[in-house]
C-alpha cells in the first residue's frame, strides 16, 4: 500500500529524516514512536506533501506510484489522508460545507460528478453517527472553539468522509480525555478494512490499548532504528527510549 | 480648462440655473468659496498623504449630463437587491430616474433631494439638517455641497421601522465621455426608528466616472440605521465618498463598506457623538487587484461619555493594488467611559502590493478603553496545506481562507439576500466555484 524507500528530508539547511524506509501493506496498522524532535510529525507531514520540507533523496509510493513529486491534494485524490495534530480553524466555513468542498473535489479530480446533496447528507449523517457527533456540531465553522477533543473527532470524521487507503494520524491522542479517546479509537477501528492502512504515530503506547498496532517502530534521529510488534510499545512505556540509545551505541 | 477652473466658471452657470432659495444661496456661495481657496487635495496634506487624484483630474470631465439618458431596466436588473422588497431612488448620470425608483411618502420618505431643495414645505428640514454634520472645512465636501442639487432624501419619522430595504442606486452610462457626478444623500432617522440602506454607484461602460459624493446622516434618539455601502464599479470608476454620521442618545449607527471594484475610491467616513451610550460601528472589506487603490479615512468623534465604537477593517490586496486605511479616533475630555476599538487586518498575496495603515488616537479623557491593531500578513502556510491536505486545491483553499478572513464582517450583515450577494461577489471575486455558496 505504501512504500517510502530511503526517505531523507530537510528544512533549510537541517536534516530531519536520514534515509527512513518502512513498508505498509493493505489491512495492517503500524504505529511510530519515538521521542520528541525524533522527526514523528515531520514524516507524517511530508508523506501528506507539505512543501515546507525538502525532500533530498528517497522515494514515496502510494500502491506503487511515485506520488513524492505530487502537491498534497493530489495526494489526498489518491488516497492520502492525514489526521492533524493541531487542526486549524476555518472561521465562516462549516463542516458540513468543507467536507462537500473536499469531497467534490477530489470527485472531480477523478472525472467524477459532484455528489447529489442527498447522497451527501447520508453519508454525512451515516458517519456523524460512527462517531458519535451531534449533528449540530456539524454546521459550527470548522475547528472555531472546538475542545481538543472535538477536533480530533472531527479530524476522524473527515477521515471517514473522505475513505483513505492510507490514514495517518499524527498524535491524534494528544489532547484527549479517555472517553474522546475511546470514540475516536473506536471510529478508526471501524474504518479499518482489509483494503487500507493506518499509520499511528504517538508519544504514548496509551492509544495503541485502542488502535492496535500490527508493527511497531521506533523512530530516532530520522531514521527508524527499532521494529517489532505490538509487544514494543510496552516496552517503549514501561523502559522509556534511553535503552534503544544504548542498544543502538552498543 | 483645468477641472477646478472649469467648476467654477460652471458655478455661475449653475447659481442661475437653479431655484435656490435664500439660505442656501449662502451656503453654496461660502461652499464654493472654500473650495477655490483650498482646490482638490494633494499628496502634501496628510490625509491625502497615500492618495493621489492627479491622474483622474486630468480628464476632461464634463459637469453636467449634456442629455438625459435612459437605460432598460432589464439592463441593470442584476445591481438591485431585490425586484419588488425594496424602495429604490435611482439616478442616471446624476438625473433621477423615476422608471426606475420606487419612491414613497406614505408614513416615510423615500424621494428626492432636489425636490426637498426645492419645495417650501421642506424648508424646515433644510435649514435643520442640510450641511450641518457635512464639513465646512474639507474642499471635496464643499465641491459638493456648492452644486448639490440631487440624491436621496430619507426621512423616517419618529417610531418607524421601515418595512422594506432602501436602495439608492447611481447609474452611469458613460454616453460622456467622462462624467463628473456629485450626488448629495440626505438621511433622518426619527427616534426609535429603524432603517436598513444600500447604496451602490455602478457604471456601465469603459468611460471615466468621478463620483463626489456626500452623504448627510441623523440618527435620532435610540434610533438603528443599517448602512451598506457596495463598491464594486469597473475599472474606470472613481469614487470620493463623504459619509458623515450624526447621533443621538443611544442611537446605534452601522456602516458596512464592501470595496472590490473601482480605479480609485477613497471613502470618509465620520461619526459624530450628541447624547451618551451611542453605538457606532464601521466595517469593511476590501478585496482588490490590478492597480486598484482604494483608501478608508475614518473619524470617529467620541464627545459624550459611556459610547462605544467598533471599527473592523478587512483588506486582500493582489497584483500592484493599493490599500490605505487611517482611522483617526478623537476621545474629548467629557468622553469618559469610552469604548473605542479599532482593527485594520491585511493580506498581502503580491510582493507588489501595499497597504498603508494608520491608526490616530487622540485621549484627552483618563477613564477610557481605547484600542487598535494592524496586521499586515500572508496567508497562514499550515492552513493552506490542512485544506489541500483534504483534497482542496490551492486556489480554492486560498479563496476559503479569505472568505474566512473576512468573516466577521460578512456575519454583520443583518440582510440576508445581501449576504448571499456579498459572499457571490468575493467567490466572483476570487475566480472559485465552490461546492456550497459562497
Amino acid at each position: 500500500m505504501l512504500s517510502i524507500k530511503n526517505l531523507h528530508a530537510s528544512i533549510g539547511d537541517k536534516e530531519i529524516l536520514r534515509g527512513i524506509n518502512l513498508e505498509i501493506k493493505a489491512g495492517e496498522v503500524h504505529a511510530i514512536m519515538g521521542p520528541n524532535g525524533a522527526g514523528k510529525s515531520t514524516l507524517a507531514s511530508i508523506i501528506a506533501g507539505n512543501e515546507n520540507y525538502e525532500v533530498t533523496d528517497g522515494k514515496i509510493l502510494l500502491e506503487n506510484e511515485d506520488i513524492s513529486e505530487l502537491a498534497p491534494e493530489e495526494r489526498a485524490h489518491k488516497g492520502v489522508f492525514l489526521s492533524f495534530q493541531y487542526p486549524v480553524e476555518i472561521p465562516g466555513v462549516s463542516v458540513t460545507n468543507f467536507m462537500r468542498t473536499a469531497i467534490n473535489e477530489t470527485r472531480k479530480a477523478k472525472g467524477l460528478e459532484e455528489m447529489p446533496a442527498n447522497e451527501m447528507l447520508k453519508l454525512i449523517r451515516e458517519k456523524s453517527e460512527l462517531l458519535e457527533i451531534d449533528r449540530k456540531f456539524l454546521s459550527r465553522s470548522l475547528n472555531e472553539g472546538f475542545s481538543g477533543g472535538e477536533k480530533k473527532r472531527n479530524e476522524i470524521f473527515q477521515m471517514a468522509m473522505l475513505e483513505p487507503k492510507i490514514a495517518i494520524l499524527d498524535e491524534t491522542d494528544s489532547g484527549l480525555d479517555i472517553d474522546a479517546l475511546r470514540i475516536v479509537a473506536n471510529g478508526v477501528n471501524k474504518l479499518k478494512n482489509k483494503n487500507n492502512a493506518v499509520l499511528v504515530i504517538t508519544h504514548y503506547q496509551r492509544l495503541l490499548d485502542y488502535i492496535v498496532p500490527d508493527f511497531v517502530h521506533v523512530l530516532m534521529d530520522g531514521r527508524i532504528v527499532k521494529s517489532g510488534g505490538k509487544e514494543l510499545a510496552y516496552e517503549l512505556e514501561e523502559k522509556g527510549y534511553d535503552w534503544i540509545k544504548q542498544e543502538q551505541e552498543a | 480648462m483645468e477641472l477646478k477652473e472649469k467648476l467654477l466658471s460652471s458655478f455661475m452657470a449653475f447659481e442661475e440655473r437653479i431655484d435656490v432659495h435664500s439660505d442656501l444661496y449662502d451656503v453654496r456661495t461660502s461652499a464654493i468659496k472654500n473650495f477655490e481657496n483650498k482646490g482638490f487635495p494633494t499628496k502634501k496634506e496628510e490625509a491625502w498623504k497615500y492618495t493621489s487624484l492627479n491622474t483622474i483630474l486630468k480628464n476632461d470631465f464634463s459637469v453636467f449630463p449634456k442629455t438625459e439618458n435612459t437605460i432598460q431596466y432589464s439592463d441593470v436588473k442584476k445591481y438591485f437587491l431585490h425586484e419588488i422588497d425594496s424602495y429604490k431612488v435611482v439616478f442616471i448620470d446624476g438625473v433621477f430616474s423615476s422608471f426606475l425608483s420606487s419612491t414613497t411618502h406614505d408614513g416615510i420618505d423615500v424621494c428626492l433631494m432636489s425636490s426637498v431643495l426645492t419645495k417650501p414645505k421642506y424648508k424646515m428640514i433644510i435649514d435643520s439638517y442640510f450641511n450641518k454634520v457635512a464639513s465646512k472645512d474639507e474642499s471635496l465636501t464643499s465641491l459638493n455641497t456648492a452644486f448639490a442639487n440631487e440624491g436621496a432624501y430619507i426621512n423616517i419619522p419618529k417610531s418607524k421601522v421601515a418595512d422594506k430595504p432602501i436602495e439608492i442606486m447611481y447609474f452611469s452610462t458613460g454616453k460622456e465621455v467622462a462624467l463628473l457626478v456629485q450626488p448629495r444623500n440626505l438621511i433622518i432617522v426619527g427616534e426609535n426608528s429603524h432603517v436598513q440602506i444600500i447604496e451602490r454607484h455602478q457604471s456601465l461602460n469603459e468611460n471615466p466616472v468621478l463620483t463626489n459624493s456626500v452623504t448627510e446622516i441623523f440618527a435620532q434618539k435610540r434610533a438603528i440605521v443599517d448602512y451598506y455601502k457596495i463598491q464594486n464599479d469597473n475599472l474606470e470608476a472613481n469614487l470620493i465618498d463623504n459619509t458623515y454620521v450624526s447621533q443621538k442618545l443611544e442611537s446605534t449607527v452601522s456602516v458596512n463598506t464592501f470595496s472590490f471594484g473601482g480605479n480609485l475610491t477613497r471613502n470618509n467616513l465620520n461619526f459624530y457623538h450628541l447624547g451618551e451610550r451611542i453605538v457606532s460601528n464601521l466595517n469593511g472589506i476590501t478585496i482588490i487587484g490590478d492597480k486598484q487603490h482604494v483608501d478608508h479615512y475614518t473619524l470617529v468623534q467620541h464627545a459624550q461619555p459611556n459610547c462605544e465604537s467598533h471599527q473592523d477593517y478587512k483588506g486582500i490586496f493582489s497584483d500592484r493594488s493599493i490599500g490605505v486605511f487611517n482611522g483617526k479616533i478623537f476621545v474629548e475630555k467629557e468622553a469618559q467611559k469610552t469604548n473605542a476599538f479599532q482593527k485594520s487586518n491585511n493580506i498581502l498575496l503580491s510582493d507588489k502590493a501595499t497597504i498603508n495603515a494608520k491608526p490616530q488616537l487622540e485621549i484627552f479623557a483618563d477613564d477610557v478603553k481605547c484600542s487598535h491593531g494592524c496586521t499586515i500578513g500572508q496567508l497562514d502556510e499550515t492552513a493552506m496545506f490542512y485544506m489541500q491536505s483534504r483534497g482542496i486545491p490551492k486556489k480554492e483553499a486560498k479563496a476559503l481562507l479569505m472568505y474566512a478572513f473576512s468573516n466577521a464582517v460578512i456575519e454583520s450583515i443583518k440582510i440576508p439576500e445581501l449576504k448571499q450577494r456579498i459572499t457571490t461577489i468575493i467567490a466572483n471575486k476570487l475566480g472559485v466555484k465552490l461546492g456550497f455558496d459562497l
